[in-house]
């Protein structure tokens, strides 16, 4: 009997990388799914953080559809090596701060590592020609394939008829007749061969896998690289992109107000890392500091909070604020009135 | 019993299961790993990830507005 050869499908949680390993499962291939993890990925964060949200089903879609195809997911952080990927990307941004071709190139690579590592032969993913504008055109796919190293251990089932023989089908391990020519933007090829396969259950995310699509992200993500005059970050700074109002009245500093119950609780837990304030003779909301204050920013922060409090039409509010030291004092301010509030502090 | 107590308070999904991952490659089948989480999602998220791998999960629980799930390894044989 001929060796059972060994492939790793990229699983983001969509559709096509679903369908992608469902083909070639389906051809006797043993099939485990990777999964990258850049700490932007939308897996329902604000939905865990939200109140409001709290009753919506919370479920990761890479594992949900490992599940579904019955394999192995590996889950691999590279969080500290998509830094360089995100902030100088080769190939250039999306319409907002997406990378997708750096990005694409990027997990390719990673995957090509593991299956060295591990002994694998071959790598497939849900790409199709032409899918998207960015990422996923015919003259980006040699690129994907050579830049991440991959070459021809890079199949895409979904689109294989349309690209030059990889070596899976070269060395007949997989069947190129039962592979599919799908390419452009349309989604009803996808559609129709998950009916055909039965399967029903899937996520359609809109726009993209990560919140580097999202326009409103982008822009404070902008904010926070102008303010720090370079493009760093830290797992901290993009967690608190996802939540809270972030207005920013001076250069040096930024706050980041809580918009409902929980995302207050979800701030709490960065109090010891961050000056914060909280409303004391009313109900309102936590904020954090992000950067450093003086004492009459302090107050202003103060009178800022508190026009978000019960207290806003109140002549003095009590606030507490507790510095990096943890130290807390007690300020009484007069609430800001909202046209007191410059539009361009909202970022 | 190997017994261990994993930190994923205020870590958001996928990050508890990306430590309860790493931690269960390194240990012996039979050791129980044990998550303690403040994201509801891992809840869901932890008990998939054992199903899909091969753990066995032995409990989930909420304590004191934190979640807690323990997963016992087994790794039984590659392909
Ligand atoms: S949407 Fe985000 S995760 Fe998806 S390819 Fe683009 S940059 Fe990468």
């Amino acid at each position: 009997m001929s060796e059972q050869r060994k492939a790793v499908a990229l699983i983001s949680g969509g559709l096509d990388s679903l369908l992608a390993a469902h083909v070639i499962q389906a051809q006797g291939i043993h099939v485990e799914g990777i999964n990258f993890f850049t700490g932007f990925c939308v897996e329902g964060h604000t939905h865990a953080i939200r109140k409001r949200d709290q009753k919506k089903e919370k479920r990761n879609n890479a594992l949900h559809v490992a599940e579904q195809l019955g394999i192995k997911l590996h889950i691999v952080d590279i969080v500290e090596g998509y830094k360089q990927i995100l902030t100088h990307p080769k190939h250039g941004y999306g319409a907002n701060l997406n990378p997708c071709l750096d990005c694409k190139i990027f997990m390719v690579r990673k995957a090509h590592e593991w299956i060295r590592a591990k002994g694998f032969d071959f790598i497939i993913t849900g790409e199709v020609i032409g899918q998207r504008p960015m990422s996923q055109r015919k003259e980006t796919m040699p690129i994907v394939s050579g830049e991440s190293g991959a070459n021809d251990l890079l199949l895409r089932p979904l689109c294989a008829k349309n690209l030059p023989l990889t070596l899976p089908e070269r060395e007949g391990w997989v069947d190129r007749d039962r592979l599919y020519d799908f390419s452009g933007r349309s989604r009803k090829p996808q559609m129709a061969l998950a009916a055909d396969l039965g399967i029903e259950d899937y996520a359609q995310p809109a726009g993209g896998c990560c919140f580097l699509t999202d326009e409103r992200y982008a822009v404070k993500l902008t904010d926070l690289w102008r303010a720090r005059g370079s493009k760093q970050y830290e797992m901290d700074d993009i967690m608190l992109l996802k939540v809270g109002r972030h207005l920013r009245p001076a250069g040096r500093y930024k706050v980041i107000i809580a918009r409902e119950e929980g995302e207050g609780k979800f701030m709490q837990g960065y109090r010891r890392q961050y000056p914060h304030l909280e409303t004391v003779s009313h109900g309102g909301p936590f904020a954090l500091i992000d950067g450093v204050v003086d004492e009459a920013d302090v107050e202003l922060v103060a009178r800022l909070v508190a026009r978000y409090s019960q207290g806003r039409h109140a002549d003095e509010v009590e606030m507490a604020f507790t510095d990096l030291a943890g130290q807390t004092r007690s300020l009484r301010v007069r609430p800001m009135r909202p046209e007191q509030i410059p539009q361009e502090w909202l970022i | 019993m190997n017994r261990h107590v994993i930190d994923c308070r205020r870590l958001l999904c996928p990050m508890p299961v990306i430590r309860v991952q790493n931690a269960v490659a390194s240990l012996p089948d039979g050791s129980r790993v044990e998550a303690v989480c403040t994201d509801p999602g891992a809840l869901n998220d932890i008990p998939a990830w054992s199903r899909i791998n091969g753990h066995r999960l032995i409990e989930t629980r909420t304590d004191d507005g934190e979640y807690i799930i323990v997963v016992e390894v087994v790794h039984g044989e590659s392909p």
